[in-house]
């Protein structure tokens, strides 16, 4: 039973019915192929996201039915000290996480790209907390970070500083604090992307620059930036939208604390949802943070897209 | 997203970079100051990891002492052996191992098998279907995971492994995968193979599946890491004792014993050990799979 996928080439009256047959067959078997994966997917991913925006206008708890209450969970949300706190400890967290890991990512896939020997096991090393579970990292830098006998404390005081900082019992430390395991935690991981991106760029380039004698520098930023945009966009997004939606990091740091210094969306939307069964509320957070991720991402598609012109 | 389509061999990352790039060396002054960097911070990379590991085999009052004490007093081995008297390790490995396998291998089917009808069968909607896959990955898991709660509390899956395997099976990402790579494999195969009258899921299985081994492994990997170290999922969906991972038990673990602080240490080296180990003897396939989403993603 031959599946042939061209068409034939006159359209007789015999071959056109033959045709959209085949068009049927093809159509029957591609979404066979499907199904698997995609009932799975159409009930858990995005059934819930079509249910949450219904979700978002109705009050419910667990018992009882959703009741249609139109925009009244966004007009408490207007007036919600805590949500304008969470969403301000996200934008904090995102304006730093961004370039922190940028930058470092960078740096390592700049430095491992090239002929050294031990690369490998720096690369390895780099990549390591990637993989490492959340509970472990997040449990490890608690203790590191702690205030009084804490190693990074004690190594900033042979250092100098005498009055090192409380960290994560700190409320204007807590949230660095955040950041810098965020950033220890994902750099080897954009740092791949990186170094699979510079490994695109063709040798002749740099070449032709050195011939017409560009240093380093000038090297980087003729040759190197401009190649490497498609992969600096990809994890400009991916860094986005994993900062928007940071959770468990301070789940198992800081728990939103201490107050609410690194209360962030997420998490919020956690609380509100998980532990005080406000399942309408929690979904009017959660459209915020979808919007938030959405209206960013497109915002960056069409920048890339005017740049790259 | 086609301005991200770049056309690098994923593998490009592991062959040595002497044989592609023929530059001269960097001078000897350059050289050892970008030794100085690399080595400084693989230092502060690898400092938790040291930190845990040497904890873990201090008393407890050993692990907080001024001054810090880099190197245990004397070797407590027996924390590894308290371990499992004082918590339920045994159930919540045993749990954690039946997840990773059972969703890896669904992960491995669903995935692969989707991923040919979207990279080798032609038909109407393939391609805006493929495109709310993809833009899937764009939606913060976080922002649905209240309705998704619901259904899967409506369908009686709450509370059960189940919750779990539902949740982390059928993710887009194996199919975005496998599809890059069945796209690197020649059209003219599969059109033999038609021609000598095999049909499309003979070719799946005979041709496509063998072909895409080092696919297979690098998501089989991925997927396994992502299961192994998943701590909202289990957080949210297994409300039972009995019913906890790993990362959901050592959780528990630290706020019941939080001043035991070797044994914490003990909990997570064993917590993040089988996944150092998978990790180091597959390291290729995992530098291959991010590779491939990042650069053709």
């Amino acid at each position: 039973m031959a599946t042939t996928i061209e068409a034939p080439a006159r359209p007789t009256r015999p071959a056109r019915r033959r045709r959209s047959r085949q068009v049927w067959r093809n159509t029957a078997v591609g979404w066979s192929f499907l199904l698997p994966n995609f009932i799975g997917f159409a009930v858990l991913t995005l059934a819930p996201v079509l249910v949450l925006f219904y979700l978002a206008f109705t009050d419910w708890n667990v018992f009882g039915v959703a009741k249609w209450t139109g925009l009244a969970n966004f007009q408490r949300l207007i007036h919600d000290q805590s949500f304008w706190t969470a969403l301000e400890n996200t934008l904090y967290y995102t304006a730093l996480h961004i370039p922190l890991t940028m930058g470092a990512a960078l740096g390592l896939a700049l430095l491992l790209n090239r002929k050294l020997r031990g690369v490998a096991f720096f690369r390895t090393v780099a990549f390591f907390p990637y993989i490492t579970s959340i509970v472990a990292a997040a449990q490890v830098w608690n203790m590191l970070f702690s205030p009084q006998y804490g190693p990074v404390d004690a190594v900033l005081r042979v250092v100098g500083i005498s009055h090192p900082p409380g960290w994560t019992v700190s409320t204007t430390w807590s949230m660095p604090a955040v950041i810098l395991v965020g950033t220890w935690r994902e750099m080897g991981y954009y740092m791949l992307i990186f170094l699979a991106g510079l490994q695109t760029i063709p040798a002749q380039l740099y070449e032709a620059a050195r011939v017409d004698g560009a240093n380093a520098w000038q090297r980087f930023r003729a040759v190197t930036v401009p190649s490497l945009r498609p992969t600096t966009f990809f994890v400009t997004v991916m860094l986005t939208i994993g900062s928007f939606k940071v959770f468990d990091l301070i789940l198992l740091l800081t728990n939103g604390g201490p107050g609410q210094s690194t209360l962030v969306l997420s998490q919020y939307i956690y609380q509100t949802g998980f532990q005080e069964n406000h399942f309408g509320y929690a979904s009017a957070i959660s459209v915020v943070l979808f919007v938030l991720c959405f209206v960013v991402t497109i915002v960056q598609f069409l920048v890339n897209k005017r740049r790259s012109v | 997203m086609d301005t991200m389509l770049q056309s690098a061999p994923a593998d490009a990352l592991l062959t040595p970079i002497a044989r592609r790039r023929p530059g001269k060396r960097a001078n000897p002054v350059v050289r050892v100051l970008i030794y100085v960097l690399l080595i400084a911070a693989a230092a502060g990379v690898l400092l938790p990891f040291y930190w845990m590991v040497v904890s873990s085999l201090k008393t407890d009052n050993d692990v907080f002492t001024v001054p810090i004490k880099w190197l245990p007093h004397s070797v407590i081995w027996h924390n590894y052996l308290d371990i499992w008297r004082k918590s339920q390790m045994t159930t919540w490995l045993k749990n954690t191992l039946i997840l990773s396998f059972v969703v890896t291998a669904l992960q491995l089917f669903t995935g692969s098998f989707a991923a040919y009808g979207f990279a080798k069968v032609r038909f109407p909607g393939r391609d805006l279907l493929f495109i709310v896959y993809v833009g899937t990955i764009a939606v913060p898991w976080q922002s649905y995971m209240i309705p998704q709660f619901i259904l899967m509390s409506h369908l009686h899956l709450s509370n059960s492994l189940w919750s779990i395997i539902a949740l982390q099976a059928f993710g887009a990402l194996g199919v975005f995968l496998m599809k890059q790579y069945y796209e690197s494999i020649p059209e003219e195969l599969s059109e033999a193979a038609r021609i000598d009258g095999m049909s499309e899921y003979g070719i799946y299985r005979r041709i496509m599946l063998p072909l895409s081994a080092p696919a297979l492994a690098s998501l089989a990997l991925l997927t396994f890491v992502n299961t192994w170290n998943d701590y909202l999922g289990p957080l949210i969906y297994l409300r039972s004792p009995n019913l906890r991972t790993i990362q959901l038990g050592l959780s528990t673990f630290i706020s019941q014993y939080n001043a035991e602080y070797a044994l914490i240490m003990t909990g997570s080296v064993l917590s993040v050990l089988p996944i150092a180990v998978i990790f180091l003897l597959g390291q290729r396939y995992f530098v291959e799979g991010i590779a491939t989403t990042g650069l053709k993603g």
